[in-house]
């Protein structure tokens, strides 16, 4: 955009700050989706530099005050910013001892407001953030993006997730779905993004939050399967002129 | 490589005004690309009792821009003890969007509502806040097939006449909601980024009414 570059120009050139242009090290995507008792969300633990898969353990997946869960895809270090501004926030708001406590909707609408901010900076925080929580009884699943989009849904998916994982979702989500089922769809989901995106890796987190609390659970793997004879030898399925 | 600070998200708003009534529509799909981001978000925001904007655009631009309408209400009605009229917020809006002149809120609005005389009226506008009252108007992504089938059915009066007549169209109430829902259920035929439902916001006298109807999901 011809427009912003003049005015970039003129920023750059008063101070030597530096902003991020392109992202480092990135998470791939993020699910999260509503059920019974609250929220569900999944992502892997990959951190990717470029196309090289830097780091194998990084968690995408942190509670946040007492009833709510973020999860983040993007830039790993700025997800990191992120974390540090939200537990000052939570801090400074457990400081008033007043008994009150952030919910899921204020954590999420201060996200929107901090991101848009740094859009507006022209030096974004370069993530998709995914906010589940649950309080008085009331679920709550949002997104914000880099540029500050933001919305609510039943089910959000990131990157990826949004063109592989959402359709199964919108197939198969129901109001209402018990824990157990709930994380066979997010593993079905998951499973799909492993085959599909190049930069998904099979170890995987599930986080929780119901009313009593946030829970993130132990990495684990899924169990895959690569013996499919389309899979070994393509053009037999009769694709002529194939390899 | 420069960072980009928009989005087009997609959709399209609508808005008639009658003689004594005033309709407001917008679907409700919320795209990015070739990509749907959600089915549900609702493009339409209640600013005063006589007074709904829609618009269409970058969503993070046009909720920054509710906020501000929004807040400036509120500080209205504290300092004047009466809700804003739908033409004093039609000059809010410009003036709002016209302060952002070198970075532009990237939104396309529509202002409907009813005068202090209880007729209907229709505010339309560009990004930076250009903007004219007429009788029916269309903004955003499919605005280009709805405008033409609005200017057939409508034929509102030549701006150019003198007297100038007045713009609001001779329609009932009722065939104007039937003809947004006609309206939206063609954009969606054709326009990618407008579907899966439009939502229609009646103001007359009696108050402010809601209608669905679903249009086509993919």
């Amino acid at each position: 955009m011809n427009y912003f570059e003049g005015l970039e120009g003129t920023v750059s050139s008063e101070s030597d700050s530096q902003r991020t242009l392109t992202p480092y090290v990135t998470g791939t995507s993020v699910i999260g989706i509503k059920y019974k008792d609250g929220i569900l969300m999944t992502a892997d633990m990959g951190g990717s530099y470029g196309s090289t898969l830097r780091y194998k353990g990084v968690e995408r997946m942190k509670p946040v005050g007492k009833h709510s869960i973020i999860g983040a895809s993007g830039e790993i270090s700025d997800f990191q910013e992120i974390m540090r501004y939200l537990d000052e926030l939570i801090i400074h708001d457990n400081m008033w001892d007043d008994g009150n406590s952030l919910g899921p909707k204020e954590i999420h609408n201060y996200l929107t407001r901090v991101m848009y901010n740094r859009r507006n900076k022209f030096d974004p925080l370069w993530n998709t953030l995914v906010l589940g929580g649950i309080k008085n009884g009331q679920k709550y699943l949002g997104m914000v993006s880099s540029i500050g989009v933001h919305f609510e849904d039943d089910h959000i998916a990131t990157g990826f997730g949004n063109h592989l994982a959402r359709p199964i979702l919108r197939d198969e989500w129901k109001e209402d779905m018990s824990f157990e089922d709930a994380v066979k769809l997010l593993e079905k989901c998951m499973l799909v993004l492993l085959y599909r995106d190049r930069s998904a890796i099979n170890k995987l987190q599930i986080t929780k939050i119901t009313e009593e609390g946030a829970t993130v659970y132990q990495p684990y793997a899924l169990k895959t399967h690569w013996g499919f004879t389309a899979f070994k030898n393509p053009a037999n399925g009769g694709a002529e002129g194939s390899w | 490589m420069s960072f980009n600070p928009y989005d087009n998200n997609g959709g399209t708003c609508v808005a008639i005004a009658g003689s004594d009534y005033c309709v407001v529509a917008a679907d409700t799909r919320m795209s990015t690309g070739y990509s749907i981001l959600t089915r549900d978000y609702s493009k339409i925001c209640k600013l005063a009792d006589t007074a709904i904007l829609a618009s269409s655009g970058f969503q993070a631009d046009v909720k920054a821009l509710q906020k501000v309408l929004s807040a400036r209400h509120l500080t209205y009605q504290h300092q004047h003890n009466k809700q804003m009229s739908c033409p004093a917020m039609a000059q809010l809006l410009s003036n709002t969007l016209y302060y952002k002149r070198f970075f532009p809120y990237y939104a396309f609005n529509v202002l409907g509502g009813l005068d202090s005389e209880g007729k209907g009226c229709v505010f339309t506008y560009d990004a930076v806040g250009s903007y004219e009252r007429v009788g029916y108007s269309s903004q955003g992504s499919g605005s280009t097939l709805i405008i033409p089938v609005l200017d057939n059915q409508l034929k509102s009066p030549s701006p150019l006449l003198l007297p100038a007549k007045d713009a609001v169209t001779p329609l009932l109430e009722a065939e104007a909601v039937d003809l947004v829902k006609d309206v939206f259920a063609s954009a969606a035929e054709r326009d990618i980024y407008t579907g899966d439902r439009v939502e229609i916001v009646i103001v007359n006298k009696s108050g402010i009414r809601r209608e669905y109807v679903e249009l086509r999901k993919d």
